[in-house]
């Protein structure tokens, strides 16, 4: 069954158009790049995507239920999960606590049982810290888990807002710029753990990217954005050797990038 | 358990001052010093978990201790005494000693439904506009009681010494002290769990960064109902505590000095501590109480006293911490919270 | 007779909104330089009250007994000016001492904010605890004339105050709109950071913000004194506080706004006045307040700041 369907999605921020007339489909267990230069639209189409912006024109179906009009936390129920360009985590709570609070609308009880301490809060809790434990000792985190945020390197930190995501189970994993700010070495691990991520838990991809090793070297599909439109869609092979993206995006003198190196 | 020792500790702490308190040992003062420290650790404590847990700034708490405060007096007065506004009572005067705590709650209630009038604009607005919306709310509501003649508007209500007497009269025990302790052990348990939760932990995963939150799966609209309403419902106990250990309100008390006061309590101790909240509140009663002969001039000292420590120590007494952060011994004394590891 | 009674609390509420108008010009401009309401403003506002009081008294003679008899619009003049060099005085001595430590160290706005509701209450209170409770009378210094056209009845002060709002709006709109000290105002509502990285001096810019503010307030207070002459340290804390909620009606930030919010508010508590019991007229003042904010929180000419993630 299709996962995600978006058909002639378009939004606009005053008389700018962000995104003309998008569509995409993904499937189960894909791993989907979106590239494009700044200012294409990319984050827009994931905060259409999360639900935090309501798109003006065209439909978004998950798992063939619209999503149009439902609040952020709403979709996320529905199984879709993503990091941010700049990362938010928590500052005031443990990498630990980062990521139990994230699972906060599949906790299944509400305040009177968190005051009265009832079985059902007792199981309930006893169920996110198994789970949490899980995905701290999966991305390696053990060691880091009573810290705070702020006092780890940037790389760990997005590791964190990684597990953070991954730990409400999602279908769809939206990952904005994850190698932002990485040197070479973090950014093999990344390639790594992306691909790993997929395996381990059978879900979909969607990354914004623009290190085009990560992209080229992760991605099965890419679709570029320019001016909110798209201008092509296909392996990276082909993307790669497109003119109409190499102008756009890669650049026209030797695209060392584009090769994958 | 560890969750025990500690409510038994303070069971027989406050069982044994209401014991010296009938015995004479404690004078009337020393009881109404303990009371109004109770009564401002609640409202402390309140509303540190909007002001301080949900980093909102808050600044109308008065107002839902007055609707406490008359919504339980009213009830007290008419169903229980007879009075001059209501009649004679309803209900039996000796089973007042027995419905005081359905009275309270009524209060805290009424409260709560009022803390919605916060907590739905704050959907949409945050921090400077969401603080003149509660101002507004103090306003609006303390207005609204000078309005109702019948309760006396603006000359005030009265009649709940009657209230305490015909409880007295079943049994002879100091009845607001013992409510007040019931009371203060209640709230502090109350937030105390709360926060220590997963589910209450959105509340500061809100505060530090809202949008995240909400896309990642917190239902913040039902965490700051959630917030509002419990902070202004136990302020609406406070209130309606503070009424009978009175024995008179006006609306005149419930005005942005009251609110001030509050303010004052939860910075100082710092915002997002609960034992901050209940330090700081002992601490600013007594020094009130210290600097009565002053007069008006604490009203200078203290806002200087604030300022310098907005300057120097913004994070104020405890700042994020807790006792248990400070002193880990006691950490084997007072119950574990979840997730620190 | 309907329309006269219109036209009558016309004049009323524009009279005044116009106190309103010129106090909230103050928190407006503050809030859009600094993000801060200063919430010890509407107490400047008082300062200015008494300091008109003062000072008046002191050019009529009450003080010392030498002084020339000079013509009483003169003395008018006179108060109204160093009234306002008064209250930007200590404006500017607020802000040197309780809000720039704080902006140094990056302290969260929420500190500021505090600090000032606390620099409030001392000026308040400290008024209260030196001059004591009893109200002071302002001493009568302009020929109060009543004249009426079309049956509505107006005096040379309401015309005095209407005007003078028209004026400082007019002057306010040009400072910032045509000046640089004005264009770098605006420059620091936008984009706080980059301001000092383009050589704009900031710490002069936010002086002289407070300059502006701060003497207008006591222009406010001088001119509220000359309306009504009874005095008291507490009128500082209700009409701030309106006047506050009248700049955020019409939008924080926004010169105009704060002009239209001004005009807005005393409107409402005039008509609400007019037709009901005065001791609502509070309660339905902050209650337009509260729906209004509901149905659109950034004010009439408020533009809501859009976050990006």
């Amino acid at each position: 069954m299709t996962l995600l369907e978006i058909e002639n999605l378009t939004h606009y921020f005053g008389g700018l158009k962000a995104v003309c007339n998008l569509n995409l489909r993904l499937d189960g267990s894909e791993l989907m790049g979106l590239i494009g230069p700044n200012g294409a639209g990319k984050t827009t189409v994931f905060n259409l995507m999360s639900g935090f912006y309501r798109p003006m024109e065209g439909e978004i179906r998950f798992l063939g239920r619209s999503i149009r009009g439902l609040r952020p936390h709403e979709v996320t129920t529905l199984g879709i999960a993503r990091t941010f360009q700049n990362i938010r985590l928590w500052n005031s709570l443990s990498v630990f606590e980062n990521i139990c609070i994230s699972q906060h609308c599949q906790l299944g009880y509400g305040f009177f049982h968190s005051v009265l301490r009832t079985p059902g809060f007792v199981r309930s809790e006893r169920r996110v810290k198994k789970r949490t434990e899980e995905l701290i000792d999966l991305l390696g985190l053990r060691h880091y888990a009573p810290e705070f945020p702020k006092n780890l390197p940037y790389g760990l930190q997005r590791r964190v807002e990684i597990g953070r995501a991954l730990a409400l189970r999602p279908k769809l994993l939206l990952l904005d710029e994850p190698a932002a700010g990485m040197n070479p070495g973090e950014v093999d691990e990344l390639i790594e753990t992306i691909r790993w991520i997929r395996d381990e838990f059978k879900l979909t991809i969607c990354l914004i990217e623009h290190h085009m090793r990560v992209v080229m070297n992760v991605c099965e599909r890419i679709k570029v954005l320019d001016f909110g439109e798209t201008i092509a869609e296909g392996r990276p092979d082909e993307i790669r050797l497109n003119p109409r993206v190499i102008e756009a995006y890669l650049g026209d003198e030797e695209p060392a990038d584009a090769r994958g190196n | 358990m560890r969750n025990y020792g500690s409510i038994l500790s303070y069971a027989t702490l406050c069982a044994l001052a209401v014991a010296a308190a009938k015995l004479g040992i404690l004078n009337a003062y020393i009881q109404l010093i303990l009371m109004y420290i109770g009564i401002n650790i609640i409202l402390s404590v309140s509303l540190n978990l909007v002001n301080g847990y949900m980093g909102e700034f808050s600044v109308g708490h008065a107002g839902f201790m007055a609707v406490g405060a008359y919504v339980t007096s009213i009830l007290n007065v008419w169903l229980f005494t007879e009075s001059p506004v209501f009649g004679p009572p309803l209900l039996s005067p000796f089973s007042a000693v027995f419905l005081f705590p359905a009275t309270l709650l009524a209060g805290g209630v009424a409260a709560a439904v009022v803390g919605l009038l916060v907590a739905v604009p704050s959907f949409k607005t945050r921090g400077d506009y969401l603080a003149i919306i509660t101002l507004a709310v103090n306003y609006i509501v303390k207005s609204s009681i000078e309005n109702i003649q019948p309760i006396g508007g603006a000359r005030g209500f009265m009649g709940m010494r009657n209230v305490i007497g015909s409880m007295q009269a079943v049994l002879n025990l100091p009845w607001n002290l013992i409510w007040v302790f019931i009371c203060v052990g209640a709230t502090v348990w109350i937030i105390q769990r709360l926060v220590n939760s997963t589910y209450g932990k959105g509340i500061i995963a809100l505060r530090d960064d809202e949008i995240a939150a909400e896309i990642m799966g917190v239902n913040t609209r039902r965490m700051k109902i959630v917030a509002f309403m419990l902070s202004s419902g136990l302020a609406g106990v406070a209130g309606g505590l503070f009424a009978h250990v009175l024995g008179y309100i006006n609306p005149g008390t419930f005005t942005i000095m009251k609110s001030t006061e509050v303010l004052v309590m939860v910075y100082l101790g710092g915002m997002g501590s609960l034992s901050g909240s209940v330090l700081s509140a002992i601490a600013l009663t007594i020094a009130l109480e210290v600097f009565r002969p002053l007069q008006l001039v604490k009203w200078v000292v203290l806002p200087l006293l604030l300022i310098l420590l907005m300057i120097f120590r913004p994070e104020g007494i405890m700042g994020h911490r807790e006792l248990t952060d400070v002193f880990p011994k006691l950490r084997s004394w007072l119950p574990p919270k979840e997730g620190r590891i | 007779m309907f329309l006269e009674t219109v036209l009558q609390n016309l004049l009323n509420a524009l009279q005044w909104g116009s106190f309103y108008a010129l106090i909230a010009l103050g928190y407006t401009m503050v809030y859009g330089v600094l993000l801060l309401i200063n919430f010890a403003h509407g107490d400047i506002f008082m300062v200015g009250a008494y300091a008109g009081f003062f000072v008046a008294s002191l050019l009529l003679g009450q003080y010392t007994g030498f002084l020339p008899s000079l013509p009483h619009a003169l003395i008018f003049g006179l108060t109204v000016a160093i009234t306002m060099i008064i209250t930007s005085g200590v404006g500017v001595a607020i802000e040197r001492v309780a809000y720039r430590p704080l902006r140094r160290k990056g302290a969260s706005r929420l500190y500021v904010v505090i600090t000032a509701f606390m620099c409030g209450l001392i000026l308040e209170n400290g008024n209260l605890a030196v001059l004591g409770a009893s109200r002071r009378s302002f001493p009568q210094l302009l020929a109060n004339t009543a004249h009426s056209v079309a049956g509505v009845a107006f005096t040379d002060i309401k015309v005095l105050v209407i005007l003078t709002t028209i004026l400082v709006f007019v002057l306010l709109e040009t400072i910032v709109r045509k000046t640089k000290l004005g264009m770098a105002m605006r420059a620091i509502s936008c984009d706080r950071m980059a301001v000092p990285l383009m050589g704009i001096p900031m710490d002069a810019v936010i002086v002289f913000t407070f300059i502006l503010g701060s003497s207008l307030a006591g222009l406010a207070g001088v001119l509220f004194a000359t309306a009504y002459p009874v005095l008291d340290p507490y009128m500082g804390a209700i009409v701030g506080w309106k006047a506050f909620i009248a700049a955020v009606l019409g939008g924080i930030g926004e010169i105009r706004g704060a002009i239209a919010g001004g005009f807005l508010l005393g409107f409402v508590e005039i008509f609400v006045a007019a037709f009901c019991p005065s001791t609502l007229r509070d309660l339905i003042a902050f209650s337009i307040l509260l729906i209004f904010l509901s149905i659109k929180p950034t004010g009439i000419f408020g533009v809501a700041r859009a976050t990006k993630i």
